[in-house]
């Protein structure tokens, strides 16, 4: 299952200027990450993760350093074409959930298919079927705020897939949800894996990274220790041979 | 961009949410729109209203009456105090160069009947001229003629309002007759539709007789030979001033009035009257304008202003749009649309307000208001056009905004 190249960067830096002082958030980051991986990222708070994933999923530019999202230099693509990829090829879960409030829970599921111009029919259908995948059959018309914690997150997962991503990015996703919301979220991310998605997820939890086949540890804007880059190495050079 | 009625609905459904906002912030483009609807309206109305009243009234009319004028305009003499006669008239037709023609007349009030039916109205004596000078068409039958003059003969011609009041739509009345201050006259021609005249007066609510008919047969032989009104037709329109001075220098004359007494008489040109009633309107028209305007501009700032309250409180939905793909095209039009909406609603309102207080100033104010489709057309566009200028600034910023700043915005 692994082997395509997914997501490369090369000695990223990321550079906050507050007037006179520079808040070095990122310094010098180099990995791979292989299509169909499920990566925990993890690490002391304000480490970089946050920034590191933000920069991956194309939210924001690097000060420094090259990022190739599916042999595509994303330094070089305007704010289009980041929007094109964000919609397309990544699909963002947030600690808060990040759902419309004033939406139902199918529109919030929608929107990412308005903006990819798919005809009204086919998006209520497709974020209908989204959401029953979710296990939110009955609740589809509900507002966010009628919805647990647990189902606001479903609901935001089914967002982030519906538009087909290879790659979800997840920043704490259970940091708001009790143990066993959490562990069906978990679930529901081990069977996106399972299918093919890559998925990158940021968590405190060691039983949640348990998930995830590799973790990267970051420590003040460095990768400090990444368990998967050893088993990777021989399957690259496997690759290129 | 992708603009479809989606997004419109979109619009329409975020703006429901704060319904009292919404209103109230339409309420400026409301107030301009239906100002310019009335203004537009009344500004035709006016340059109509000059237009029609020269038309109606007659080729280049001037009107003498007797009596002089104060400076403010208001006439002293009354009909009872008659200075002007049947051969001033006809000395005016004679030795005025820019006059082509004059006729003259006397009016009195009476009781109509026809029948069971009766009706009080203004009998006026006129001469055959009068029909001429007042360009003014007859619905069925004939004026009456000179001939119909020298002999005093007892005939009529109804003015249409008295002609419907007596008769109804159906019947033809020439031939039929009708006792007027007990004497019948027999029906000959009813007069075409006029309306009303500038000052209110109905002019198809009266009964035209020969003027030797009513002097002889109607009204008192005292007053023989006087006339209350000449009727006079100058040569074009331009040469109405210039007739204007030829008449009061030719009854000056004939009147024997010494340079320092004042005119016994009065001349009304109703050009003049018909750009007098026109100007009252303009006034009117420039201070609807301002309004307008001034409406226009603070309903845009009051739009823009509320797009800014709405782009800050929806910080982070742009924020996930943007997440999820939205370009920022996709945000500009989006809250562009939004108060584009806002002010064609406000708008449409307005239009509807517009028209309904011109009809009350044409019921109220007895000024006709001309209102075209295009008018509304005109100012549906202001609104349309403000809903843009003035959403421009906060769609634009909305779509500036850095996706994740907008994400962590609380
Ligand atoms: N826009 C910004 N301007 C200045 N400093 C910033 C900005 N964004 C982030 N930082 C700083 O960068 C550092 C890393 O932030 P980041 O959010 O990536 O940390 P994190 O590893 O995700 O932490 P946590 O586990 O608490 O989420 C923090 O010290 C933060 O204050
Ligand atoms: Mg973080």
């Amino acid at each position: 299952m692994a082997g395509k190249e997914l997501v490369i960067v090369e000695d990223l830096h990321k550079v906050y200027r507050m007037g006179e002082m520079e808040v070095h958030v990122l310094r010098g980051i180099t990995l791979k990450i292989d299509e169909g991986e499920f990566v925990a990222v993890m690490g002391p708070s304000g480490a970089g993760k946050s920034t590191f994933m933000n920069i991956v999923g194309c939210l924001d530019y690097p000060t420094r350093g090259h990022y190739i999202l599916y042999r595509q230099k994303v330094s070089t693509l305007n704010t289009n074409q980041l929007a094109e990829i964000r919609n397309k090829k990544i699909g963002f879960v947030f600690q808060s959930f990040n759902l419309l409030p004033r939406l139902t829970a199918v529109e919030n599921v929608e929107l990412p298919l308005i903006y990819a111009g798919v005809p009204r029919k086919e998006r209520r259908s497709r974020a209908l079927k989204m959401l029953w995948a979710m296990g939110l059959k009955g609740r589809e018309y509900y507002t966010p705020s009628r919805l647990s914690g647990g189902e606001q997150q479903r609901v935001a997962i089914a967002r982030a897939i519906v538009n087909q991503p290879i790659l979800i990015l997840a920043d704490e996703p259970t940091g708001n949800l009790d143990s066993v919301s959490a562990r069906e979220v978990m679930v529901i991310f081990q069977r996106l894996n399972d299918q093919g998605i890559t998925i990158v997820l940021v968590t405190h939890e060691s039983d949640i990274a348990q998930y995830a086949r590799r973790k990267l540890i970051f420590r003040d804007g460095k990768v400090v220790e990444d368990t998967g880059a050893v088993a990777l190495q021989p399957l690259l050079k496997g690759g290129t041979a | 961009m992708r603009i479809s009625l989606e997004v419109f609905a979109v619009a329409l459904k975020t703006l429901s949410q704060h319904k009292l906002r919404s209103a109230l912030t339409m309420l400026g483009v409301t107030i301009g729109v239906g100002s310019v609807i009335v203004m537009i309206g009344m500004g035709q109305g006016a340059g109509a209203l000059v237009r029609t009243t020269i038309q109606g009234l007659g080729s280049n009319m001037l009107l003498v009456f007797s009596g002089s004028t104060t400076a403010g305009g208001a006439r002293t003499g009354t009909g009872a105090n008659l200075t002007i006669t049947v051969e001033d008239a006809k000395a005016i037709a004679r030795e005025c160069p820019s006059v082509t023609m004059t006729s003259y007349g006397k009016r009195d009030f009476s009781q109509v009947v026809y029948g069971n039916q009766n009706w009080y109205t203004t009998i006026s004596g006129v001469t055959p001229e009068y029909q001429l000078i007042r360009n003014w068409p007859l619905a069925t039958g004939t004026f009456f003629t000179q001939r119909d003059m020298e002999r005093g003969n007892t005939v009529c011609v109804l003015g249409y309002k008295v002609y419907m009041n007596l008769f109804g739509p159906e019947r033809d009345p020439v031939g039929e007759e009708v006792i007027i201050h007990r004497v019948p006259f027999r029906i000959i021609g009813v007069m075409g539709r006029r309306g009303a005249l500038p000052g209110g007066q109905d002019q198809d609510d009266q009964i035209f007789i020969p003027f030797t008919t009513a002097e002889w047969k109607l009204l008192g032989s005292a007053l023989v030979g006087y006339a209350s009104i000449i009727f006079a037709s100058a040569i074009s329109e331009d040469a109405m001033t210039e007739a204007e001075q030829q008449i009061r220098d030719l009854l000056r004359q004939r009147h024997h009035l010494p340079k320092d007494v004042p005119d016994d008489f009065t001349i009304m040109n109703l050009k003049d009257v018909a750009e007098m009633q026109a100007a009252t309107g303009k006034i009117l028209i420039k201070l609807l304008g301002g309004i307008a305007s001034v409406s226009l501009i603070v309903g845009g700032i009051g739009i823009m202003n509320i797009m800014l309250v709405s782009v800050s409180e929806r910080t982070r939905e742009i924020g996930i749009r943007m997440a999820v793909g939205a370009k920022r095209s996709d945000v500009l039009v989006q809250f562009l649309i939004e108060s584009v909406v806002l002010s064609c609603i406000g708008g449409l309102i307005g239009v509807a307000l517009g028209i309904g207080s011109s009809q009350l100033v044409s019921l109220l104010g007895h000024f006709p208001m001309l209102l075209s489709p295009l008018v509304s057309l005109i100012a549906f566009g202001f609104a349309v056009l403000v809903g843009v200028v003035f959403g421009l600034y906060p769609a634009n910023k909305a779509s500036k905004l850095n996706p994740i700043e907008a994400l962590r915005y609380e």
